[in-house]
This record gives C-alpha cells, sequence and structure tokens, in this order.
C-alpha cells in the first residue's frame, strides 16, 4: 500500500510554530549580542536572503538560470542613489523610480531573449550582468570607478536611520515582507503557471498559459526585489561602487537558492545564511577559508542535491534515515579503526 | 452539419516524410470518435495539428466554426479544446492537486494587486477551484490523493491525473491520446469508465486507441488512419470489417 504524507510546509499552519521561533530570534539578535560585527554579518546575510528570494522567482518558480541577477541589484542601488545625492530626494522617494527602472531593464532584455531555453539563456543574462556593470564603471554620471558615496541615511517620517542595527532591522522588515510576497505569489494562478512551465513548457502551453509572456513576469516580479533590495543597500552603506555588483554577486545568488533548494522560500533563507556564513564561520582557516567553503559546498551538492530545504519539504524521515545511515557508517569505521590499533 | 471540429485536406511533412497526407475528417458534436491505425500511421501528429503543436502544410483545421490552422496551443486551449498525451505529461514536482489546479489556468482570474493582499474575493475563489479539483481528483479516482506529488503516482494513476487536469478546464474538445496504453486491464476498464461517463456528460472526445475491443465497445465513430491518410470512418462495426482496415493491420494475403 502506498503511503504519503503531505510534505510539512506546504501550509502556513504546519510551518507556522517554526517560523514564529525563527522570526522572534531574528528580531531580539541585535539586541541579545550586541556586537556590531555580528550584527553587520547578520545584515549581509538579510541583503543576500532578499537578492534570493528574488532570484527564486526567476530560477526557482519560473525555472529560468539567470546569471546576471546583480545587474537588477545595480540599476536599484545607482538610480536610487544618484537620484538621492545629485537631485537630493529623499531615499524612500527614489524607491518607484529605482523600481520602474529596473522593470525597464527587464523588460528590454526579457523580451527578446526569454523564449531561449535554459543554457542559452544563462549565456545571456551573464552578459547582461556584465554590461550593467561595464557601464556603471565606465561612466562619468554614476562615478566610474569610484562609484557613489555619500548617499544619504533612509529615513521615514521622523526617524533617520543611521546605525547598523537599523538598517538590521530595515532588511529584517523587507525579508518579512518578500517572503510574505514569495509566499503569496506561490500559491497564486500565477505561482501555479510558473511551476508549470518549470516543470514541462510544451505541456504548459496546452493548459492555455501563455508561456513567453509568464517568463516575463518572472523576470519582473525578480528585477523588483533585487532593485528595491538595492535602494535600501545604497543607504546602509553610504558608499555603492562596480564592484559590489558584478559576476560574484550574481553567483553567490545563484549559490544560495541553489544550495537552499530552488522554488523553495526556506530554502532560500538558509542558502543565503549559509552563503555568507560559511566564510566568516571559516575565517580561522585564512587562506584556506574559501577552499574550505568550496569543499563544503561541493559536499551539500554531493549529499543533499535538491538543497538544504527542497521545496518539496524537509521530508524528515529521510533525513533521519540518512543520518541513521551515517552514524552506522562512522561507527564501523572507528570500531575498525580501534580495532587495528 | 454541425461539424464541432473539421479538418480539411490536412498534410504534413517533415522532410521528405508525409506523417500526413490530405486528411479530411469531421467529427460532430457529442461525439466520441476513435482514432485508431498502426504504429507510425500519424495518428499523434494528427492531435499535434488539431492543437497547434504542429503547422500542417497544407490543409485547415476549423473547431466551432472558426479557422484554428495556425493559432499556436495556448489560443486552441482557450477556445476549449484540451488533450493529453501519449507519454503522459504532468508537472512532477507538484502535487496532484496542483496538477490538477494547473489546468483550470483559464479559468481563474488574476490580479496583482488582489494576490498580494490575499482579499477574500480571491481566497473564494482559489478555495472554490480547490473544491473543484477535489471533485475531478474524485471522479478520475484519485480522491485522498490530491498531496502525493506527480511524480510519486504510479503510471496507472498518472494517466488518470492527466485525464482530471483536462476536465477542470470544462472543455467542449477533449483528444486523449492513448488512455489505456500500458495500463493493467482493471485500470484500462477504469480509465475507459471515465472516458464514458465524461462522453455521456457531453463533452465530444476523439481519442487515439489501439485497444481494439475497447474502441468497439465505447466509441460511436471510428477512423481508420494508415500511413498518414484516412483510409476509413465510420461506425465501429462496419469498419472492423471492412477488408482495408483488416489488410492494413494485417498485410495483404501473398498470391
Amino acid at each position: 500500500m502506498l503511503h504519503h504524507k503531505a510534505s510539512p510546509v506546504r501550509s502556513w499552519r504546519a510551518a507556522a510554530p517554526g517560523a514564529a521561533v525563527a522570526l522572534a530570534g531574528a528580531a531580539v539578535f541585535p539586541l541579545a549580542l550586541g556586537s556590531t560585527y555580528v550584527t553587520s554579518v547578520a545584515m549581509q546575510v538579510e541583503i543576500l536572503m532578499c537578492l534570493a528570494l528574488g532570484l527564486n522567482f526567476v530560477v526557482g518558480y519560473a525555472g529560468m538560470l539567470d546569471l546576471g541577477f546583480a545587474a537588477f541589484f545595480a540599476i536599484g542601488s545607482y538610480t536610487s542613489g544618484l537620484l538621492a545625492v545629485d537631485a537630493h530626494w529623499p531615499v524612500l522617494a527614489t524607491l518607484p523610480v529605482a523600481v520602474a527602472a529596473s522593470l525597464l531593464g527587464a523588460v528590454f532584455i526579457g523580451t527578446p531573449t526569454l523564449r531561449l531555453r535554459s543554457d542559452y539563456l544563462a549565456v545571456v543574462t551573464l552578459g547582461f550582468g556584465e554590461i550593467i556593470q561595464n557601464i556603471v564603471n565606465n561612466l562619468n554620471q554614476t562615478g566610474g570607478p569610484e562609484g557613489i558615496y555619500g548617499i544619504p541615511p533612509l529615513s521615514v517620517g521622523p526617524l533617520t536611520i543611521t546605525s547598523t542595527t537599523g538598517y538590521y532591522y530595515v532588511f529584517f522588515v523587507l525579508v518579512v515582507l518578500f517572503v510574505a510576497v514569495s509566499y503569496r505569489a506561490r500559491r497564486s494562478r500565477l505561482g501555479r503557471a510558473w511551476l508549470a512551465i518549470r516543470e514541462d513548457e510544451d505541456t504548459a502551453y496546452a493548459m492555455g498559459i501563455k508561456v513567453r509572456r509568464y517568463k516575463l513576469y518572472a523576470y519582473m516580479a525578480g528585477s523588483v526585489l533585487g532593485a528595491v533590495t538595492g535602494t535600501f543597500y545604497g543607504s546602509a552603506f553610504v558608499a555603492i561602487a562596480p564592484p559590489s555588483f558584478g559576476f560574484n554577486e550574481s553567483l553567490l545568488v545563484v549559490m544560495a537558492v541553489s544550495m537552499g533548494g530552488m522554488g523553495s522560500i526556506w530554502g532560500a533563507l538558509l542558502g543565503a545564511g549559509a552563503v555568507v556564513a560559511f566564510p566568516e564561520v571559516f575565517r580561522q582557516f585564512a587562506q584556506a577559508r574559501l577552499l574550505v567553503f568550496g569543499v563544503a559546498l561541493v559536499l551539500v551538492m554531493v549529499l543533499r542535491p535538491q538543497g538544504i530545504w527542497p521545496e518539496e519539504g524537509l521530508r524528515l524521515g529521510r533525513l533521519k534515515q540518512s543520518a541513521r545511515r551515517a552514524t552506522r557508517q562512522l561507527t564501523h569505521w572507528a570500531s575498525a579503526r580501534l580495532g587495528a590499533r | 452539419m454541425n461539424a464541432l471540429l473539421a479538418a480539411e485536406g490536412l498534410s504534413l511533412h517533415f522532410g521528405g516524410v508525409a506523417a500526413l497526407s490530405d486528411v479530411t475528417l469531421e467529427v460532430p458534436e457529442g461525439s466520441l470518435l476513435a482514432v485508431i491505425g498502426p504504429n507510425g500511421a500519424g495518428k499523434t501528429s494528427f492531435f499535434n495539428c488539431l492543437t497547434g503543436y504542429y503547422r500542417p502544410n497544407r490543409g485547415s483545421v476549423r473547431f466551432a466554426g472558426r479557422d484554428i490552422t495556425r493559432l499556436p496551443p495556448d489560443q486552441v486551449a482557450a477556445l476549449g479544446i484540451r488533450r493529453t498525451f501519449q507519454n503522459v505529461r504532468l508537472f512532477p514536482r507538484l502535487t496532484s492537486r496542483e496538477n490538477v489546479l494547473a489546468g483550470a489556468h483559464l479559468r481563474a482570474t488574476s490580479n496583482l494587486v488582489a494576490m498580494l493582499l490575499g482579499t477574500p474575493a480571491l481566497r473564494r475563489q482559489e478555495r472554490l477551484l480547490a473544491e473543484e479539483a477535489e471533485h475531478w481528483l474524485a471522479y478520475v479516482g484519485l480522491a485522498g490523493r490530491g498531496d502525493v506529488l506527480a511524480a510519486d503516482l504510479p503510471y496507472g494513476m498518472r494517466k488518470r491525473l492527466e485525464m482530471a487536469r483536462a476536465l477542470i478546464a470544462h472543455p467542449r474538445l477533449l483528444l486523449l491520446d492513448e488512455p489505456a496504453a500500458g495500463v493493467s486491464s482493471v485500470e484500462r476498464e477504469e480509465l475507459a469508465d471515465v472516458v464514458r461517463r465524461t462522453w455521456e456528460s457531453g463533452v465530444t472526445v476523439v481519442m487515439i486507441e489501439h485497444d481494439v475491443e475497447l474502441v468497439m465497445r465505447l466509441a460511436s465513430t471510428v477512423a481508420v488512419l494508415d500511413r498518414g491518410r484516412l483510409l476509413v470512418q465510420g461506425p465501429p462495426e462496419p469498419v472492423r470489417q471492412d477488408p482495408r482496415v483488416i489488410e492494413a493491420y494485417l498485410g495483404r494475403r501473398q498470391r
């Protein structure tokens, strides 16, 4: 007899207790620890979480490999930064313009290219990312290699946010917001159309889904999240420069999404955490830390190719099974070693 | 004659190979047409021409009085035609319920603001659709399997799920590509029953099927394709007796 259980993360109710604990923990975290270093690392995690949730629309939901996601992060950051510094706009007021600019970029590059199948699309998006980085690196108006500095802090009403802890909470709100948007989209007609396209494009067509248009929607959704993140990023760091928006950044975001588990919201969050935390934790290895990071990455991909927290749920039963198997092998190995001595 | 679907002079070539040559065929509203023929006769190519997956080199397809020859698959679907695939094409990493719901794409409304806010109207629509998805799952005999990933279903159930996904769209015309191929005899009966009930509820059905016994039992009309040509079309029994059909299946007696 077949025995199937509903996966544990499909409904809010099942995920609620875990989510509540994580949320509460993250909310009091900087107050409890109080170290600026830890808070700033945590903020970097949040920024990558935001970007990963954005890319998740493209890669995770619609199944298109995008290797130039940092382009939208850059468009958002630069549009907002330029308006705030040169035109003295309040940062919050630059947000709609940054989003519009990013959407324009998405439509401009997406319309002719999204019909391409995965590998070709990856090449095109990679090129787009490089082009944007090169433009901001070479244009006088964007400050060339030096970028833009003196970006004013974010002020909301009477509140002006200047501290790292302050921005930790700004991005905290953003992460929560993005999770809510991702969740809503995933369970809507839109999300189902995206997943249908990811699973089988030709068949999705037969359901009446306008495949090309929906792919563009996914790309646009991702670009919006990227641009919003970019807008606040400028304020948080006061200065922005081209190196923050290169292929490396795009790759980190792809890594966060694929390590966490493509299409999975919790996976994107965990993946972002892992991608930032691994190199930080391995600081003691000094020169070798990126090597250790690489090895850790390969291990995750070998042991859990579907990601740390895959879309179809953790399937704790399976996790327990593999843990038991690993323990057994370890004991075996250890007793053999000890016996030999 | 009130043909719901009419193919006229359909020809399709792949390079020098003629997959279909001059196929003219009418499907009256409310009929259950079975398309039979040896392997490679052009049956699936015929379906692909009807649904916009292939563009015929010559000829036309009319559906409910409208020329649909050059429409892409999504627009064909929007007119009320649904199909299943010979090699079962589901969305493997979605649950059965989500697969069925994806089939209801054109019946759901979509509005970005309503989606982001989760408005009561939208929630209501989603709830009604989810309930209807349960109905179609039960209809094809998959009650209680809504949370199972499509990839985890055994083969026979996947075939049924594909039908539920087509039916939730309330199609006027349903094209089934070998609905009973490769399943056990018990499951074949169940699938035949689903097809019959669907037809009796008023859906016009065109079905490709190899099981002649099943075809004779279900179909109101049978069309035989052989090497891309329409050999004969008519009521089941006379078609079965037709010497040309016997020859196509068994070959000519050597003299």
